[in-house]
């Protein structure tokens, strides 16, 4: 399937769940709502004409302060169809919460777990949610635009390294 | 014996562990002898790549790529490169091209090569090792020869090369092809048929395909499940679609299908195949062409995000790129196939020995720099 038929097979299904639909080339996502994405991931991986079975990759990304959002980003696979889509969630910066789909794509175990370790992003409904590549007791998360490291860890001063002027 | 402790107990492995094939620690519950649940803890070798990678401008990225797998840096400079090169939209020269496929499946023989010979030592054989890393060798003369460079190359850039190829290069490649292709017998007889070697593995840690895709193995780790799917075949980027290859899929020839016998044998036939890709190109390969010509001056990709994923020694590495129109991308995800194929430990590896986990662990051919990036 295209990614505008999937696209009008999700809104038939979801309505005003499915907030956005984008179709450029470097821009091919469906935005949808954060409080139904539950119900839209397991009809992705169920329904028989989608059949989404692979979670190809999980991103957070931060748009930092000044456009003040954050997104959680999910490229799906079809093994079955070989189609690919792009699904997209947004949400504030602060205390962003998205419901887990561990239960349905076991790779997003370790992907939540990564987001919420570097982003914050919390998914609700994990069975495990905790720091995945920092110590469980490190202050912060780092990718997020405007993180400062914690000035001690530990007793152990944790040296401050600014971005590097780099000339072209 | 009513004092007799029944209770579970709690072992480390790793962090400092010979077979951990790095600085990866696991938790193991255990009962005896017997595994009942591991608890993989990740990010000694964090190091953060994707923030730095937001304050560096996009050429300056590819060392910090290379380091992340240092197995197959190569392979992941190429991703990296194409992913790029999407997002600018430019066209690369037919000789770039090919010399990328070379060095590419090069690398990738030499990464597997690593595989085979760790994994002998991870089940008690030390020989196999010292084959593997003699062979090794010579890959990486042809590389040091090429860029200087043993371990971290620097070689593929945006729309080029750093260096074209020296002179006596091809002939010298073709010449380690003649020695490597018989060499594969030789490691077949003996390791892959070796009886106490296919008692270890065959039927040890089974992934059946359902588990092996939700968990998103990919790679030769997927392939030995049974699952036909390659990306270079599949979903072909660069010039692999000229190619007459084939994609090697695991056979239940020992044990069943998906076991740790399998995972170790796909990859030796991928080196086969590798062998057949680059004798191909060299065969192939343009006389003519500046290899920098296409590197673009400015780098500044337009504003949008993409998703690419080329096929690693390892499985599928993914970047998802996101710009904003300036010469520093705005995020850079790597979707590491290691860390996704170590997912998996838990679910296939309770119930078994935990001499058996250090097997099933070698099989999956992790390599900690990606995952801890």
């Amino acid at each position: 399937m295209t990614p505008e038929e999937i696209h009008e097979r999700l809104a038939d299904e979801f309505g005003e769940a499915i907030l956005e639909f984008s179709d450029e080339q470097l821009a091919r996502y469906i935005l949808v709502d954060a409080d139904h994405w539950y119900e839209i991931a397991k009809y992705l991986a169920g329904d028989p004409d989608l059949y989404f079975d692979s979670l190809m990759c999980l991103s957070g990304v931060d748009y930092g302060p000044k456009k003040d959002r954050m997104e959680v980003v999910y490229n799906l696979h079809s093994m079955r169809h070989l189609h690919k889509i792009t699904i997209k969630i947004q949400g504030p910066r602060e205390d962003f919460h998205v419901p887990s789909v561990e239960y349905i794509w076991r790779t997003a175990d370790w992907h939540e777990r990564e987001a919420y370790d570097l982003f914050g992003i919390v998914f609700d409904g994990h069975r495990n949610l905790k720091r995945l590549l920092l110590p469980d007791d490190w202050q912060g998360h780092p990718l997020k635009k405007d993180y400062e490291v914690q000035e001690y860890y530990h007793g152990i001063r944790v040296p401050k390294v600014k971005p590097k002027r780099i000339s072209p | 014996m009513p004092d007799l402790r029944t209770e579970e107990m709690t072992i480390n492995m790793g962090p400092q562990h010979p077979s951990t094939h790095g600085v990866l620690r696991m938790k193991l519950r255990t009962d005896g002898e017997v595994v009942n649940s591991i608890e993989p803890v990740l990010g000694y070798l964090h190091r953060c790549f994707e923030k730095h990678a937001e304050n560096l401008e996009y050429p300056q990225i590819i060392p910090y790529v290379e380091r992340c797998d240092y197995l197959a840096s190569m392979n992941d400079d190429l991703g990296y490169a194409l992913a790029v090169e999407k997002l600018l939209g430019i066209e690369i020269p037919e000789r770039v091209e090919y010399l990328r496929v070379i060095f590419a499946e090069l690398n990738r023989i030499a990464s597997h090569l690593v595989a085979f010979g760790t994994f002998g030592l991870d089940v008690g054989v030390q020989t196999p090792f010292i084959y593997a890393f003699r062979e090794r060798e010579m890959i990486l003369d042809l590389f040091e020869m090429t860029c200087g460079a043993r371990l971290l190359y620097n070689y593929i850039w945006i729309g080029g090369l750093s260096h074209d190829i020296p002179e006596g290069f091809v002939e010298k490649c073709y010449d380690f092809l003649d020695y490597f292709e018989p060499r594969i017998k030789e490691y077949n007889d003996l390791l892959t048929t070796n009886k106490i070697f296919v008692e270890r593995t065959a039927d040890v840690g089974v992934i059946p395909q359902d588990v092996a895709i939700s968990y998103g193995l990919t790679g030769p780790q997927l392939r030995a499940s049974g699952v036909d799917w390659d990306l270079r075949r599949d979903e072909p980027y660069s010039i692999y679609d000229r190619f007459d290859w084939k994609v090697i899929t695991g056979t239940d020839s020992f044990g069943s299908l998906g076991d740790t016998w399998d995972r170790y044998y796909v990859k030796i036939l991928e080196m086969e195949e590798s062998a057949k890709i680059v004798r191909q190109a060299l065969d192939q390969l343009p006389v003519e062409g500046d290899v920098q010509e296409a590197v673009p001056r400015k780098i500044r990709p337009p504003e949008g995000a993409l998703y690419f994923r080329s096929e690693n020694p390892r499985g599928e590495l993914g970047f998802y790129i996101v710009s904003e129109g300036h010469p520093k991308p705005m995020r850079v995800k790597m979707r590491s196939p290691a860390l996704c194929n170590l997912s998996v430990i838990d679910e296939i590896t309770s119930g078994w020995m935990i001499a058996d986990v250090v097997a099933v662990l070698g099989s999956l051919d992790i390599v900690l720099g990606e995952i801890d990036r």
